[in-house]
């Protein structure tokens, strides 16, 4: 059977009609949809279970912060993580990398330089330009080279002692690439660099182990793993959390306050400040669960097949050009239409019900590198089919010369 | 492939400008510029216009937009020659979308207002 015969009946949004036509959601790498499972454990857990956690010495307060620290664990555990103190709870990728660029932009000195790469979301850029800001430090970038992969020369030669931390994209939202994360970390470290790596693409669609990657921080989303919105995730290795002198205050990250000082609580609570999404880490434990009852093994195969196929159709009709690795790949497809701009593809496809994203993608730089405004992206998830990607590629053969 | 049958996307003004806009390109001697994107989707609009007594004489634009924005400029372009200063920041999302002759759904409202906030940008 199918994955998506599987799982489709689970996620009840999917019955929607859309302009007439049963929806086709190929948007999920901006976010997924969410299995009834998700939405029914967040319901109870508000129905039965809410208040604050860690605080309250009362019934309901210990059943929300047993539910909020089993959630640490399940994550522990779904990405190989060493041990339950590296997983910290953050509001979102963005959130978890500005974590870190703020912390460790408190400690870069004039001639720090921190290396990114050309493929980078917004979120993995945009924080460390903040970091570097007023610090005389600065921020180098590796370019890529062929159908938009990483210049692995170009790495080596970009690294240096001066390099504080390298970030990078494990998989890119945009060209599918799949950058091999363990290779850069062993670059990385021969200088004494830190390693972040920005996880949201890759969670939700490839099996995971932190301690196989090795590198020092990964960042990914809830809300992109059939989880809720308002949620992220942020992996440190333990010493190197320890090492992370914290940049936000507030409760929760304390143990003892004066009104002009404070001692940090350990970790992961010392990142933690302030009252967490505790419903969104229940839903995110129940989405865990989904993902690990399909196995991410066949997840990755299953959409890994949807975008090849997809590839396939799309590149074979005139007039289009298909971005970025064309058989090792993630689960995105982003492609551009002769005589179309992105968003009128994107309204085209919209009154067929098919949902695809257009524009740039929060990642510029990476258009100006593949020479256009934006692109048009299909991407999927474990409730996609075969037959949904043939309906986009027919959908784009009959869009004609121009909208 | 067989063809499909789409529902019409746009309204035929907003079509046939995107096809054949009548005001797109470089106007030299220009004498008041202005440029701007969207940061929701990156397009980019370049207003050109040429003041004479207060009042612009010729307008143009350039960039890189969808169809809606495009049809936008172009028809902002033509609105705007001939008026003064003060009748030209008058203009609005409503002339625009009178003279493109459709209704256009609040996710691309910014396709329609970025030539007309270039424009002001331009005059101001």
């Amino acid at each position: 059977m199918m994955l998506d015969e599987q799982t489709r009946r689970d996620f009840p949004i999917l019955a929607r009609i859309v302009n007439g036509r049963p929806l086709v959601y190929l948007d999920s790498a901006a976010s997924s949809q969410k299995p009834r499972s998700v939405i029914e454990a967040m319901a109870r857990y508000y129905e039965t279970s809410h208040a604050n956690v860690h605080r309250s010495i009362h019934t309901l307060g210990e059943e929300a912060t047993e539910l909020y620290e089993i959630a640490r664990d399940r994550v522990q555990r779904f990405i190989g993580a060493g041990a339950r103190e590296e997983i910290v709870f953050t509001r979102g990728t963005t959130d978890a990398i500005s974590i870190v660029a703020e912390a460790i932009g408190r400690t870069l000195r004039p001639g720090d330089e921190i290396l990114v790469t050309d493929m980078e979301h917004h979120s993995n850029l945009v924080p460390w330009q903040v970091a570097v800001r007023d610090r005389g430090a600065r921020i180098r970038s590796v370019p890529l080279v062929g159908e938009g992969i990483l210049d692995l020369t170009a790495v080596d030669r970009l690294l240096s002692e001066r390099t504080r931390v390298f970030a990078f994209a494990h998989v890119s939202n945009v060209l599918g690439t799949i950058n091999p994360v363990a290779e850069l970390v062993t670059r990385a470290r021969r200088v004494g660099a830190l390693t972040l790596v920005d996880g949201a693409q890759a969670v939700p669609h490839l099996p995971l182990d932190m301690s196989a990657l090795g590198c020092d921080f990964y960042a990914f989303s809830a809300h992109k793993m059939l989880g809720p919105t308002g949620l992220g995730v942020l992996y440190g290795r333990r010493s190197v959390l320890e090492s992370l002198e914290p940049a936000r205050g507030g409760s929760e990250m304390i143990k003892e306050v004066w009104v002009d000082r404070a001692t940090w609580n350990d970790l992961p609570w010392r990142l933690e400040p302030g009252t967490p999404p505790i419903a969104e880490t229940v839903g995110l434990t129940a989405a865990i669960e989904y993902l690990e009852k399909l196995g991410m093994e066949r997840v990755r195969e299953h959409e890994h097949a949807l975008a090849v196929h997809a590839v396939e159709l799309l590149s074979a009709i005139p007039g289009v050009r298909v971005f970025g690795p064309r058989r090792e790949r993630g689960a995105v497809v982003s492609f551009a239409v002769d005589g179309w701009h992105p968003h009128d593809v994107a309204a085209a496809l919209d009154a067929e019900g098919i949902a695809v994203r257009a524009g740039h993608h929060c990642a510029q730089p990476l258009m100006r590198w593949c020479g256009v405004v934006g692109t048009s992206r299909a991407s999927f998830s474990v409730y996609n089919s075969v037959e949904e990607s043939a309906l986009l590629a027919h959908a784009v053969a009959g869009l004609g010369a121009a909208p | 492939m067989i063809s499909v049958t789409r529902p019409v996307l746009y309204s035929e003004a907003i079509r046939e400008r995107w096809r054949r806009p009548r005001f797109r390109g470089e106007l030299s001697g220009a004498t008041a510029i202005a440029e701007d994107v969207n940061p929701l989707c990156g397009d980019r609009v370049r207003m050109q216009l040429t003041l004479d007594n207060g009042r612009v004489s010729a307008a143009r634009f350039a960039g890189d937009s969808c169809a809606i924005c495009t049809a936008s400029a172009d028809v902002v372009a033509e609105l705007v020659q001939g008026r003064s200063r003060a009748e030209a920041v008058a203009l609005g999302a409503a002339d625009v979308l009178g003279v493109l002759q459709a209704d256009v759904r609040p996710t691309r409202m910014r396709c329609v207002t970025l030539p007309i906030s270039v424009l002001a940008k331009a005059l101001s």
